[in-house]
């Protein structure tokens, strides 16, 4: 039998082992590319995969030749940060208005904005398509900032909400009654209690752009795509190269990873916003 | 001068009254309190004077003022909420400074008004700090503070004390007592509780379902409370109330028999009741004896007895069922299930009619409700 120290010490041991498991099964992909990325294109194809090889650059040298990087991570950037600032910038009165002047149909109001996330954006790929071509936003970096804020404009809104409908009403009623404006209300007092919430809203929104592949792909040729795109052309027609596929998603994912790990802070108490009081 | 005027006031919230008609005179320098059961509308007469709440119909005016529709913050009014509602982002001189900052007051002299206000509430040393970092008490003083640096004509208090520890809230209780004495201001306070009703006021206003029951001074609501609801919100441990019918009535006095037995003659002016009408008997557990079984002819059983040290409360059931209270001296022994008489002080007991109106006292005015 064991002792109920030593029983608690195994479970300790038993959930830390699980957690290293689900880490390391949701890491192993993203180093594998790593990996494959430095490896020659016969490297790459060999079976068994190699875990030890003859590291080169040359798939990075290549990648360098064919393509700008520069130009796609720069469209990338201003579509990410273009489409989240002007997101916020509808998200907060948005949901400052339906937290703290609630309606009998707030909450469907709400329901609704986010049932627009469930319909599939391929249903609807060929009137935007059109419209985009009509307004002369095809190929445009103004185009995808467009299509990006229409496309997390729910999520934001939600996130927002739920944020704002933590922070006691009595609190701006008090301002309100100090002499704020409505905007000094919101600028003074609510945005500075709720900006754990609002920078994990924005580092969700600039994720959630940086990734998106869909739009960018069937929205861009080459002057406004960003790198999801540039991914995208590495996979070509002319037959699959492991290794420059690996090298360039690399370069594609590394910006967004390393700003992730420099907030992982901000953003899991963001996340964890409401659990943990 | 702060001298606030309501006349007709009405809430409609989603189709139901809250507020149904009232007129009410707030006095310069007076300390008035609102109570009266949850969901009487108390809260939501204050909100609306204090503008935060919209007005369906009726007026509003402080001075010659009306500020019926006014912005809050233009209506020189100040208010402590139950939950504080310190804003947590600040520190305590920031959350008492903030108004004199966006009213655009000059440094020097919010830096003297805040310092000021910490003086009087003994916050001095804790300026510095944010909200989280205090105690309940202290957060009480800051939001307390918060309103005194504006020097608002008028003070609202939303329940400030019932987030508060009960030996805290007697403190903060004098406290408040005592700011109402050194400021010299017009304060208006809601609560649910009496005793802080009692204890606070000048001028009470109890509240039920939208309405003003009574309005007067806490003395005059404990002795002469126009119906019975007033006379059973009013007052610890309640007034007891037993099913009576008059058997004779004249201008100075009216008769009653209770329906556990024992008939009574108070001096009341009958004129509005009239022989066989059923009324109720209300008699405070302090205005009600204890004698041994035999000694009057209202014999009851004893219940349960609390020691509270000073005194007893006996809890006693009468023949027909009727239960009440009895206050007994702090030495007073009862056994549970003993034969016991009562004899109430009928100078100080209370008739009401069917309606629940007070019989008034020979002489006095009819009073409004």
């Amino acid at each position: 039998m064991l002792s109920l120290k030593q029983t608690r010490h195994l479970r300790t041991v038993l959930i830390g082992s699980l957690a290293w498991l689900v880490a390391l099964a949701i890491f192993f992909p993203i180093f594998w590319m790593l990996l494959t990325s430095f490896k020659t294109e016969i490297d790459a194809f060999t079976s068994p995969p190699q875990l030890f090889f003859a590291p080169t650059l040359e798939n990075y040298i290549h990648i360098d030749e064919r393509s700008d990087y520069f130009h796609y991570a720069w469209n990338s950037v201003v579509v990410s940060f273009g489409s989240t600032f002007i997101g916020m910038l509808l998200a907060v009165p948005a949901a400052y208005s339906m937290a703290f002047f609630e309606t009998k149909r707030t909450k469907n109001t709400l329901l609704w904005m986010l049932s627009t996330k469930m319909l599939p954006p391929v249903g609807v790929l060929v009137p935007i398509y059109l419209l985009f071509k009509d307004f002369g936003l095809l190929d445009t970096k103004l185009g995808l900032v467009i299509i990006y804020t229409l496309i997390n404009l729910p999520i934001m809104v939600w996130m927002v909400y739920t944020y704002f409908k933590e922070i006691p009403k009595d609190i701006l009623e008090a301002a309100r009654l100090d002499g704020a404006t409505p905007g000094q209300e919101i600028y003074r007092v609510l945005l500075p209690i709720a900006k754990g919430g609002l920078a994990s809203t924005i580092l969700l929104s600039l994720i959630l752009s940086w990734n998106e592949a869909f739009w960018s792909l069937n929205l861009t040729a080459s002057g406004a795509a960003p790198l999801t795109a540039l991914v995208a052309s590495y996979s070509s027609p002319e037959g699959l190269f492991w290794a420059k596929l690996s090298a360039v998603s690399t370069l594609a994912c590394a910006p967004i990873l390393i700003f992730g790990w420099l907030s992982q802070k901000q953003l899991v108490r963001g996340l964890s916003f409401g659990a943990v009081k | 001068m702060a001298n606030l005027t309501i006349r007709n006031l009405k809430k409609v919230f989603e189709g139901i009254e809250i507020i149904k008609g009232i007129d009410l005179d707030i006095k310069d320098h007076e300390f008035v309190v609102f109570v009266g059961p949850s969901g009487c509308g108390k809260s939501t007469l204050l909100r609306l004077i204090a503008g935060l709440e919209e007005v369906t119909s009726g007026h509003i005016h402080l001075d010659d003022k009306e500020i019926t529709d006014m912005a809050p913050a233009k209506r020189d009014l100040a208010m402590v909420f139950q939950t504080y509602a310190l804003y947590p982002h600040m520190s305590v001189k920031k959350n008492m400074s903030f108004a004199l900052d966006l009213a655009g007051v000059a440094k020097s002299e919010v830096e003297s008004k805040v310092s000021e206000a910490a003086r009087i509430l003994e916050l001095d040393h804790l300026l510095e700090r944010k909200p989280k970092a205090l105690s309940g008490g202290q957060r009480q003083r800051v939001a307390i503070g918060r309103a005194i640096v504006r020097q608002p004509k008028i003070f609202l208090f939303d329940e400030p004390l019932s987030n508060l520890d009960a030996a805290l809230r007697v403190q903060m209780r004098l406290e408040l007592a005592r700011l109402h004495q050194e400021l010299n201001a017009t304060m208006i306070y809601v609560t649910h509780d009496q005793v802080e009703a009692m204890t606070l006021a000048d001028k009470v206003v109890v509240l039920n379902g939208g309405n003003i029951e009574q309005v007067g001074s806490p003395l005059e609501l404990y002795r002469h409370p126009v119906n019975q609801f007033v006379a059973g919100f009013i007052g610890t441990p309640k007034m007891a109330f037993l099913n009576a019918q008059v058997k004779a009535s004249d201008a100075a006095s009216v008769t009653v028999a209770l329906d556990s037995g024992p008939v009574y003659t108070l001096p009341l002016d009958g004129r509005t009741v009239k022989v066989g009408d059923v009324v109720t008997f209300g008699v405070r557990p302090e205005h009600i004896q204890v004698a041994d079984a035999g000694v009057s002819e209202f014999s009851v059983k004893l219940d349960v007895t609390e020691h509270l040290g000073a005194d007893t409360y006996c809890y006693v059931k009468a023949p027909n069922g009727e239960t009440l209270t009895v206050r007994a001296s702090g030495d007073y022994m009862g056994r549970y299930g003993q034969e016991v008489s009562l004899v109430p002080e009928l100078a100080h007991c209370h008739l009401f009619d069917a309606e629940g109106r007070a019989i008034p006292k020979p002489g006095a005015p009819a009073q409004a409700a």
